[in-house]
């Protein structure tokens, strides 16, 4: 499939979107002149894919970051579109307000019902501040949990897709107890009933991106980076300098593969050839691929085994040295 | 009290070690006072009442029974699984707060008294890398919380933390979802948990175990928060109002049960703890708890049977308890 337009070209990226123009251009020309160009563009389109294969096996973990962020990148909702038959969005944390920067609802997804909850950013301006770039106030965290403890009494495995760049530092997000409602969240994650997957879509910054992240498994899609702060963050606490944060990527081993090393993530889903951005379609029918495996397996396991089994995945968790 | 008057631009986080020497500025009011005299007032100012900031060992000093601190976990000790380099190596940070501080990592960890009653305790030191929480911090802290639910004795957690530490990456924001595990884990047990939140305890510390407490109390004061105040500034670009942030505010807005002056501390952690005596609390924890265990956590307690009676329905009803 060929993409047409774009928000955003990131520098790497140009060399293929000039050569994909180039294919639409022959394209539209055989089609209106009916001149035979299909091996030429075979040929460009062959050159496209090694191209694409050069150039994304040499990127860097700031690259990464920067395809995590892409402006054209699918967000929650453009999955949930693609992989239920059925959702049903529902509002409000039940004590101060609705928070649209996460999303959360009870779907379907070929023969199981589920939970879904989600990190959700704004595609321009108008949709951003809406959704506050993805960036929840306690409220989100809060209806969040809420919905999860619905999908723990009728008993629906929970999905959540984590996609943020933090939660909100505002002052009434302090005054709400940012802290203490991701804090919750964690502890009531760790031992709901119910399978919990959990998949990093783009963004995964810090704790809040962790306040919809203990689960059973988690899993990442392959152009997402996942961290205790931003690079920016790291870089100007660090180096104090926040354009080293190039460097500071580097440094803080937060791409998928890294992470599958040091036993932070489960899995790694593969996004179609440039990234997801380039096919939704083929990134939301990997990710369906994956949740409905990790669906089938998590369900065969009785509620009191899931539970230890996800305490003791989390009693793992980290290096030290012992003597 | 005069928290609100703080001068502007004192930071906490920029407050540093308490000065060497005979003579002591006091950070808030500027009083100078003689030492051995701040040190008998456990470095809370005779003046103003600022709470100085002060290492693991006199919290220890403070908080528990003379003596009565027993240590344990201390063969746990830090790695550098990311290779980490800014400025600095990890390694070389690590040593430098090691030689400094005579600590392996930012807790020290032990079984203690409280006016006789036994309590296992987590107490952390701002002074090692800001108080930041990486694997040992975590590791550490998870085994104090297994080791009360072993004993089934109330755990203390003091936290003086900056947050999650940078230098470990991924795996420090890990530590979070670990502790509060182990911490669902405690409660699920009826085993009582009190936090107390020292200046400052921010970022991923607050965002897990410091804010989980059954009780959670804070010292007079404190700085306590998610977010940094420098970040909130450049988000919302407008000046951060008086008192932002600290234990009074924090009180105010409803996510702390108290504040507690150091001198107060350790008697009123022994009034809380001989009303949250873990027998009783859990006889009426049983009454309740067919629905509250079947939540399909580990409990391993032998005693209770509640495997035999959490049938389906009773399994539903779960979730919607709020524990705390």
């Amino acid at each position: 499939m060929i993409k047409k337009t774009f928000r955003q070209i990131l520098d790497f990226e140009k060399p293929v979107v000039e050569l994909q123009k180039k294919i639409i251009e022959m394209e539209e020309y055989a089609r209106e002149t009916g001149v035979d160009l299909s091996d030429d563009i075979n040929r460009l389109k062959k050159k496209v894919d090694s191209l694409r294969k050069e150039i994304y096996s040499k990127l860097t973990p700031w690259d990464r970051v920067r395809l995590a962020r892409h402006a054209d990148r699918p967000y929650t909702l453009d999955y949930i579109e693609r992989i239920t038959s059925e959702f049903i969005e529902l509002h409000g944390d039940r004590y101060f307000a609705d928070d649209p920067a996460m999303v959360t609802g009870i779907g379907q997804i070929e023969e199981h019902r589920v939970v879904i909850i989600g990190q959700q950013k704004g595609r321009d301006v108008k949709e951003n501040l809406h959704r506050n770039f993805g960036m929840s106030n306690p409220e989100g965290y809060r209806k969040a949990l809420r919905v999860m403890k619905l999908g723990a009494k009728f008993n629906l495995p929970i999905l959540t897709f984590i996609d943020t760049p933090g939660a909100y530092p505002g002052i009434g997000a302090e005054e709400r107890g940012q802290a203490e409602a991701i804090a919750r969240n964690l502890f009531e994650m760790s031992h709901l009933p119910v399978p919990i997957i959990v998949t990093i879509i783009g963004e995964g910054a810090s704790g809040g991106a962790l306040g919809i992240g203990v689960g059973d498994v988690v899993l990442m899609l392959e152009n997402c980076w996942y961290s205790v702060i931003s690079p920016e963050g790291c870089a100007a606490i660090l180096w104090k300098d926040n354009s080293k944060a190039p460097v500071a990527a580097e440094a803080m081993k937060l791409t998928a593969p890294d992470l599958l090393k040091l036993k932070v993530i489960d899995k790694i889903i593969p996004e179609p050839p440039g990234g997801a951005h380039w096919d939704y379609d083929a990134a939301a029918q990997n990710l369906k691929k994956a949740l409905l495996k990790e669906l089938n397996q998590l369900c065969k396991i009785p509620p009191q085994e899931l539970v230890e089994k996800r305490i003791e995945k989390y009693s793992q968790m980290g290096v030290w040295k012992e003597k | 009290m005069d928290w609100f008057k703080r001068k502007k631009g004192i930071s906490s986080s920029e407050k540093k070690v308490i000065p060497d020497g005979l003579w002591v500025k006091c950070d808030n009011c500027g009083e100078i006072i003689y030492r051995p005299e701040l040190q008998k007032r456990m470095f809370v100012c005779g003046k103003c009442d600022f709470h100085f900031r002060v290492s693991c060992k006199e919290y220890i000093q403070y908080y528990f029974d003379p003596d009565s601190f027993k240590e344990f976990g201390k063969s746990i000790k830090p790695s550098d699984p990311l290779k980490f380099k800014d400025s600095k190596k990890y390694t070389d940070r690590l040593k430098a707060a090691q030689k400094a501080t005579g600590l392996n990592d930012a807790v020290i960890t032990g079984e203690a008294t409280i006016e006789g009653q036994p309590v296992v305790a987590a107490v952390m030191d701002f002074f090692f890398i800001g108080g930041s929480m990486g694997s040992v911090v975590g590791e550490k802290i998870s085994r104090a919380i297994e080791r009360a639910r072993q004993k089934q004795i109330p755990l203390i957690i003091v936290s003086a933390s900056g947050g999650a530490r940078m230098m470990e990456g991924a795996l420090s924001l890990m530590q979070l979802a670990k502790t509060s595990a182990k911490l669902a884990q405690l409660s699920d047990e009826g085993i009582p948990y009190i936090s107390i939140l020292t200046d400052p305890t921010t970022g991923g510390t607050t965002a897990s175990f410091a804010m989980l407490g059954d009780i959670n109390i804070a010292e007079p004061g404190a700085l306590i928060g998610f977010a940094g105040q420098r970040v909130i500034k450049q988000t919302i670009g407008q000046d951060l109002p008086e008192g932002f942030q600290r234990a009074e505010f924090v009180l105010e807005h409803g996510f702390l049960d108290m504040i507690v002056s150091r001198q107060e501390m350790r008697s009123t952690l022994s009034r809380i703890l001989k009303l949250l005596q873990p027998s009783e609390n859990k006889k009426t924890k049983k009454k309740t708890s067919t629905q509250s265990q079947s939540r399909g956590e580990s409990n391993e307690k032998p005693i209770v049977k509640k495997e035999t009676n959490s049938t389906s329905t009773e399994n539903k009803k779960l979730p919607h308890e709020s524990k705390t």
